[in-house]
């Protein structure tokens, strides 16, 4: 299986080399004109340029101490919201209604208010990220909750499970799928909204970088700032799917027979 | 769903309008009886009656099967029995330990065999308890298997073995083989009359199949319209042939009392 598995997870890779590899072509050919999109080769130059100078790392900093800050947030008042909702019916009434509504307004519609309310510093960057990541993690876990099959409640009725016990055993690891969709949403949101925290306002950042560049005219740059969103997102979304194989371990080991 | 979840501990005595010493003085088989069902009425909405004035009663150790077409009210009887549905018109006593077992294995996906069989016990020793009964069930070599990766037959096993490492007095089986093949379904019979005769404990088994009701039981029921409808006892020695004269006459009246004619 594994011989098959590498030649299958290499072949993932051929298309995309191609199509970089064209791209030379057509750049070295002089087909392309290097101010609209810079060769593969520069684009590499580039980021080595950025990297030695240390703007790339900083700013890279910067931006993950954002994202990482935001969606911690975003993960702790997002699960604690929806277990009290999804646990009691006053918690439901309570806050489900007015995160319904809230979900409803384009969270990025926000960020001319958050600058005027927090200012140019951190929080409004870090309060963004948190609010668009906030509402899939509520939203799936909420869902989560409410879904068990109530087949699985009444064994635990018959078995005689506690309140905290049926928590425990039954809800939680039976939401579990949903969170991990919801951190997986949230995660993509999360960039999104980084992105547009940093070039609206900024003084360092990834995006801040980007926007730097466009005053310069280097497209270059510009280049390297999407490739690196790109490879957070990547990274980001790979880490979460590792967790799920992890996490999930019943579910994937146990749709074939071992 | 979440305020239903809470507390619904085995009770001893589900109590509703008729005083228990009435019950003891009006039955015949008194106290020694295990589970007595007095007067049970259920009723949803301003529909007929679910159950109606139900009343029975079924000694310490005995097998019951009980039949009845699909609407007969056993659903509701056995989710009475096991304290799912509330009493609201009647009196149910029955032991403190019961177990019951669905249709459905209903393990918890998320939990290994072993795990699922001493779900929400939490004494040190949990595993050890967990692979006595997956012996008696045959199931040793699943112990720390996913639910999800075993066959039909192995579910209700685990379903059986959760079932037992409680040592219930009454045990309630909900149509328990009715989704498995044929010839799983004749092993799980052997298995379940082996397993009763070792723990003797009170059994319920609702089913559809007149055969594996006059295999199984000591004593068959049927209930229509909430009622009881036919009540006789199964003195055949077991193992149960079904080519058996007494067999097939019994087999052709309980089909009768169920409606169902020769043509």
């Amino acid at each position: 299986m594994t011989a098959r598995f590498y030649l299958r997870e290499g072949r993932r890779f051929l298309s995309p080399l191609l199509l970089v590899t064209v791209w030379q072509i057509a750049s070295a050919c002089g087909l392309i004109s290097a101010r609209i999109l810079p060769s593969p080769v520069q684009l590499a130059h580039t980021l080595w340029g950025l990297i030695k100078n240390g703007s790339l790392p900083t700013n890279l900093l910067v931006s993950l101490e954002r994202v990482s800050l935001g969606f911690s947030l975003a993960l702790v008042v997002g699960i604690t919201l929806a277990l009290i909702s999804g646990l009691s019916t006053w918690g439901e009434d309570i806050i489900d209604s007015p995160l319904q509504i809230l979900r409803t307004l384009p969270a990025l519609a926000l960020a001319p208010l958050f600058i005027l309310w927090f200012g140019i510093g951190e929080e409004p960057k870090i309060l963004l990220v948190f609010l668009g990541a906030l509402f899939p993690i509520y939203l799936n876990l909420h869902k989560g909750i409410r879904n068990i099959d109530p087949k699985l409640l009444e064994v635990a009725r018959t078995l005689g499970l506690s309140r905290a016990q049926t928590i425990r055993d039954v809800i939680l690891p039976g939401a579990l799928p949903d969170l991990l969709l919801g951190v997986r949403f949230a995660f993509g949101i999360a960039w999104l909204m980084l992105v547009v925290a940093e070039q609206v306002n900024a003084e360092s950042g990834i995006g801040h970088m980007m926007m730097d560049a466009e005053d310069l005219l280097r497209t270059d740059i510009i280049l390297v700032g999407l490739i690196v969103y790109g490879l957070l997102g990547l990274i980001s979304d790979r880490l979460v799917r590792a967790g799920e194989l992890w996490l999930l371990a019943w579910q994937t080991q146990g749709s074939k027979h071992i | 769903m979440a305020t239903g979840l809470a507390n619904t501990g085995q009770q001893a005595h589900m109590k509703h309008s008729i005083a228990k010493t009435e019950v003891e003085t009006e039955l015949p088989l008194g106290n020694k009886a295990d589970v007595v069902i007095t007067d049970l009425s259920r009723q949803f909405g301003d529909g007929s009656p679910v159950l109606d004035h139900l009343s029975l009663a079924i000694p310490a150790g005995e097998f019951v099967a009980l039949l009845g077409r699909s609407g007969s009210g056993k659903s509701t009887l056995l989710r009475t029995l096991s304290g799912l549905d509330p009493v609201e018109h009647g009196d149910v006593v029955r032991p403190k330990a019961v177990s019951v077992v669905f249709q459905e294995s209903r393990l918890l996906p998320w939990r290994r065999v072993w795990q699922n069989v001493v779900l929400g016990q939490n004494e040190p020793e949990a595993k050890e308890r967990a692979l006595r009964v997956l012996v008696e069930v045959g199931l040793e070599h699943r112990v720390d298997a996913w639910p999800l990766t075993l066959s039909g037959g192995e579910a209700q096993r685990v379903a059986l073995a959760r079932a037992l490492v409680r040592d219930p007095s009454f045990l309630m089986l909900d149509e328990p083989f009715a989704a498995l093949d044929a010839l799983t379904r004749i092993q799980m019979q052997a298995l379940v009359l082996t397993l009763w005769r070792k723990h003797q404990c009170t059994t319920l088994l609702v089913t559809h199949d007149v055969d594996e009701a006059l295999v199984l039981a000591d004593r068959v029921l049927v209930l229509e319209h909430g009622r009881i409808k036919v009540d006789f006892p199964v003195s055949l020695p077991r193992p149960r042939r079904h080519a058996d004269p007494v067999f097939e006459a019994l087999r052709g009246e309980l089909l009768h009392a169920l409606g169902v004619h020769d043509t």
